[in-house]
């Protein structure tokens, strides 16, 4: 079996070559359905608990204290007992609640994520679904999880959580806006939707430093929209613990409210993991042009490395700026989004077009 | 839009109710059990409904059977982030009834006192305020540098929070000797600490267009309710009491009465930064120069007030504190009543909160700084 | 032009406030090591409350297992809520005299509010405030103590 810390295509290769060797193809694509179904759900399980302990020791560092130390070395066990305690939980009802969406409702905030982690390539070969319109197919994806937030709200038979649901709809929908128009901006640069070949198109530099200005400005506007729209940061209206209580999870308890929480982290890791893919190069190293020594010693270091690097630090400094801002006010998030955010990504759209028409960019 | 609604609640078909939220008593932004009942259309606060009483403890009927040394103890547990100023109105006008002249030691030490418990108290409020903001880190921020304060306290006088410090003819113990170097030390830590505080939410542009203008409170309504302290300074009432009726210390000391003219949330903000600085001008003026002498004079064993009613006016953290003892010469006094800032702060909320969003009545509720012990007594 | 060059300015002085809060918190962010938290249990043995802390009232006993209580009662009196009961009894002196002493000085420290009236009011500093501060206990009634030790005396020269 090859196998190489590199490249993943020639490992995925030789698992399909043995499995429809001795299966029938039929079973072959049921047994790697079921492989990959269980690496996702083992990587949201594990990555989401390690971003809450990540929060919790991040968080701690800016408030100037130790964090989880209790559990484990450096506590690193913590978010585990946690998650047993959410697991044992008893799953409480309210009562008035309508029972069928309240209980859907966790599940359409869940299932989003992973339909959504499937398009991200982790490494070469390291990617379940590659389509021709894959950011356009993120981005329609990603705003149904905002359904499953609105029938929590609705059917929890809560004033706090009915607002917070509305809220998070109205948010999230707006910010859908600028999230497209900023992606938009990229794919003219890239000249693809397919996430592999904005990946590819990277190899010589990211886009990031190939599209410079605009790009810059379609980078800091895709973080704040990205931010908005995983209901974190300066953004977290729908929760709005100090108004709200809870927001629209405030009835949930046990596992649903761990599926909440753990979909709450993992659209962090989404917004990062776009952004990783789009700004910053995806799985590729850092490279300036073709073929110098620089690229050839960045290279020493693993593409799926890279690729987690990059992710976590965007995902520190969204940490870092939910530490550090006051939350907006529901009508202040729409006038930040309907008369600066999308004013300006609309004139960059026009000033990526120019600078892709003059062949400005690198 | 006005016909829509037109349509929408004056229909016939269309039932509507009003829609009401209950906002406490647990909840996390009216810091302990205060219920607020707010009528709300959509996002938009109606008019709101304050229920007090949740911890009414009924100290007033207390302290009509203990003793006046005893009953010091409870004021404490009123307002108990201003508490040794608390303990001081009591002093003070049983002090005043007795015509008894307290040492310049006492009155100095009293005024350092009052002052670091203020700067303590605002600390605590600007943590509570950011943290109902939804910036949680101040609140981190804040106690860390209210740290040092206790700490003072808990070698002064040994406890951190209800002091009992003071009793009727001056102090319950000296200072301790570290007393002056500590209190210098944190004058020093915190003059560092807190252009920190403005840098992290005064100055920030989301802090800044979510107060400015919110809620505002013209100085005639201020007046009107009775609104005191930074909250009623901030509407241009100036009402400090430490300059209108001086006691203690503070005629020997130079400081300004802070007033803004605005009356909105912001300036009720800024106002207590700008409180913070004050004091620790008054303290730097007192603190070298604690005279010598006793600290306390020497009283009977039992204390009996003349016949008659006393009342004594202190400035606390939150507003005019004022004690009113009515005598009638036993030990016991028999009737006493706490003018509290914090109650008739909190009614002129109902005035502030028509029309803004919830997130606002959460911060105009932050800004007018409310401590329910003090509400309910 | 000018609204557009203002719009741009309010923008771009929006961004420079938050990234001055930005810098506030990065500058403890990137320094982790410079907590100010205790770590509680762990610092058991070396946490030293201050000499005038406010723990609890103790009665003092000296290598004898004497104390200074005459049992006076003055610290009942002096206590707002009654968390100090004096029970006394009377004994025969050597000379054929009646002699009242302290037979319990029970202390609820359930009720006490570590008000140290009582021990302003002490006239033979009897009663002092202790420094423990660990107080849970997981019976109510362990928190009613009796001060003087069994079988304990007065010390001598203590006048009444």
């Amino acid at each position: 079996m090859a196998f190489s810390i590199y490249d993943f295509t020639d490992l995925a290769q030789s698992i399909h070559n043995g499995l429809s060797s001795s299966l029938t193809p039929v079973w072959t694509t049921v047994i790697e359905w079921a492989i990959i179904g269980i690496l996702y759900i083992l990587f949201v399980a594990l990555f989401g608990l390690f971003l809450v302990y990540a929060e919790r020791k991040v968080c701690a560092a800016i408030q100037q204290r130790i964090g989880p130390n209790r559990v484990g070395p450096y506590g690193f066990i913590q978010t585990i007992a946690d998650f047993i305690k959410l697991l044992m939980k008893e799953i409480i009802n309210p009562k008035g609640v309508d029972h069928f969406l309240y209980n859907l409702a966790p599940y359409i905030v869940i299932a989003t994520v992973f339909i959504i982690i499937s398009m991200f390539p982790f490494a070469p070969g390291l990617q379940s679904f590659d389509f021709d319109i894959g950011v356009f197919f993120v981005t329609a994806v990603s705003s149904v999880g905002v359904i499953g937030i609105l029938l929590a709200g609705w059917s929890s038979n809560n004033k706090y959580s009915l607002i917070g649901g509305i809220r998070s709809g109205a948010q999230i929908i707006s910010y859908e806006l600028s999230v497209g128009l900023s992606l938009i901006t990229m794919i003219i640069l890239s000249g693809t939707m397919q996430i592999s070949g904005i990946v590819n198109g990277q190899a010589d530099g990211w886009f990031l430093f190939k599209g410079h200005i605009p790009a810059f400005i379609a980078f800091v506007i895709f973080i704040i929209a990205g931010t908005a729209e995983t209901n974190r940061g300066p953004f977290d209206l729908p929760e709005g613990e100090s108004e709200l209580t809870g927001g629209f999870h405030t009835e949930y308890s046990g596992i649903k409210f761990a599926f909440f929480f753990l979909a709450e982290y993992m659209n962090l890791f989404i917004v990062a993991a776009m952004v990783t893919i789009v700004f910053l190069g995806g799985w590729q190293p850092l490279h300036f042009g073709t073929g110098n020594g620089f690229n050839a010693a960045m290279d020493l270091l693993p593409p799926i490395i890279w690729f987690f690097l990059k992710v976590c630090t965007i995902i520190l400094l969204i940490m870092w700026f939910k530490w550090t801002f006051p939350r907006l006010r529901v009508d202040q998030i729409l006038t930040l989004e309907w008369k600066y955010l999308l004013p300006i990504n609309l004139f960059n759209i026009i000033l990526m077009s120019v600078v892709v028409l003059m062949g400005w960019h690198w | 839009m006005a016909e829509y609604r037109e349509i929408i609640f004056n229909s016939d078909k269309i039932q509507t109710d009003d829609y009401f939220v209950n906002i406490g008593p647990q909840h996390p932004s009216t810091h302990g059990a205060l219920r607020i009942v707010a009528k709300l259309e959509g996002e938009i606060v109606q008019s709101i409904d304050p229920v007090i009483g949740y911890i009414h403890s009924g100290i007033e009927k207390m302290c009509e059977s203990l003793s006046y040394p005893q009953l010091i103890h409870l004021t404490d547990r009123m307002d108990y982030l201003s508490a040794h100023m608390n303990n001081e109105a009591v002093c003070l006008c049983i002090e005043n009834a007795l015509q008894v002249e307290v040492p310049e030691r006492v009155k100095y030490i009293r005024t350092i006192m009052d002052e670091l418990t203020r700067i303590a108290s605002h600390q605590l409020w600007w943590c509570a305020t950011g943290m109902d903001m939804g910036a949680m880190t101040t609140f981190f921020y804040g106690l860390r540098d209210r740290e040092p304060i206790l700490d003072i306290f808990e070698e002064t006088c040994g406890a951190r929070m209800t002091f009992n410090y003071n009793v009727p003819g001056g102090l319950m113990f000296d200072i301790h000797p570290n007393f002056q170097k500590r209190v210098k030390d944190f004058i020093r830590y915190f003059r560092k600490k807190l252009p920190e505080y403005d840098t992290l939410l005064s100055g920030n542009v989301i802090f800044k267009e979510r107060t400015k203008g919110l809620g505002v409170l013209s100085k005639e309504e201020a007046i009107a309710w009775g609104v005191t302290g930074p909250s009623g300074r901030a509407s241009g009432y100036s009402c400090d009491v430490r300059k209108l009726h001086p006691y203690s210390a503070y005629p020997y000391v130079k400081f300004e009465e802070k007033l803004a003219t605005d009356g909105d949330t912001f300036w009720r903000y800024q106002l207590r930064i700008e409180e913070m600085w004050e004091s620790m001008k008054i303290i730097e003026q007192l603190i070298d120069n604690i005279p010598e002498g006793d600290f306390a004079v020497k009283m009977k064993g039992v204390i009996k007030l003349p016949e008659g009613e006393f009342y004594q006016r202190v400035e606390s953290a939150r507003g005019e504190f004022g004690v009113f003892i009515v005598s009638d010469g036993k030990k016991n006094p028999y009737r006493l009543k706490f003018r509290s800032p914090g109650f008739s702060n909190l009614f002129v909320l109902n005035e502030l909160v028509k029309g803004v969003k919830i997130a606002d009545l959460v911060a105009i509720m932050a800004t007018l700084d409310l401590v329910i012990p003090d509400i309910d007594r | 032009m000018k609204a557009l060059f203002n719009y741009i300015k309010e923008v771009l002085g929006g961004f420079y406030t938050l990234l001055q809060g930005l810098g506030v918190t990065g500058k403890y962010l990137f320094t982790p090591w410079n907590y100010v938290t205790q770590s509680y249990p762990e610092n058991r043995e070396k946490l030293q409350m201050f000499e005038r802390f406010r723990g609890e009232v103790i009665m003092p006993h000296n290598e004898n297992n004497e104390h200074k209580c005459t049992g006076c009662g003055l610290c009942e009196l002096a206590c707002p809520n009654g968390s100090i009961e004096i029970i006394s009894k009377s004994i025969l002196t050597e000379d054929g005299k009646k002699k009242r002493i302290i037979d319990k000085h029970i202390y609820h420290l359930g009720m006490c509010t570590l008000c140290n009236l009582c021990v302003r009011a002490c006239p033979s500093d009897a009663i002092i405030m202790g420094q423990k501060y660990e107080h849970a206990v997981y019976n109510r009634s362990n928190l009613t103590k009796v001060l003087n030790k069994p079988g304990s005396k007065i010390m001598e020269g203590i006048k009444e």
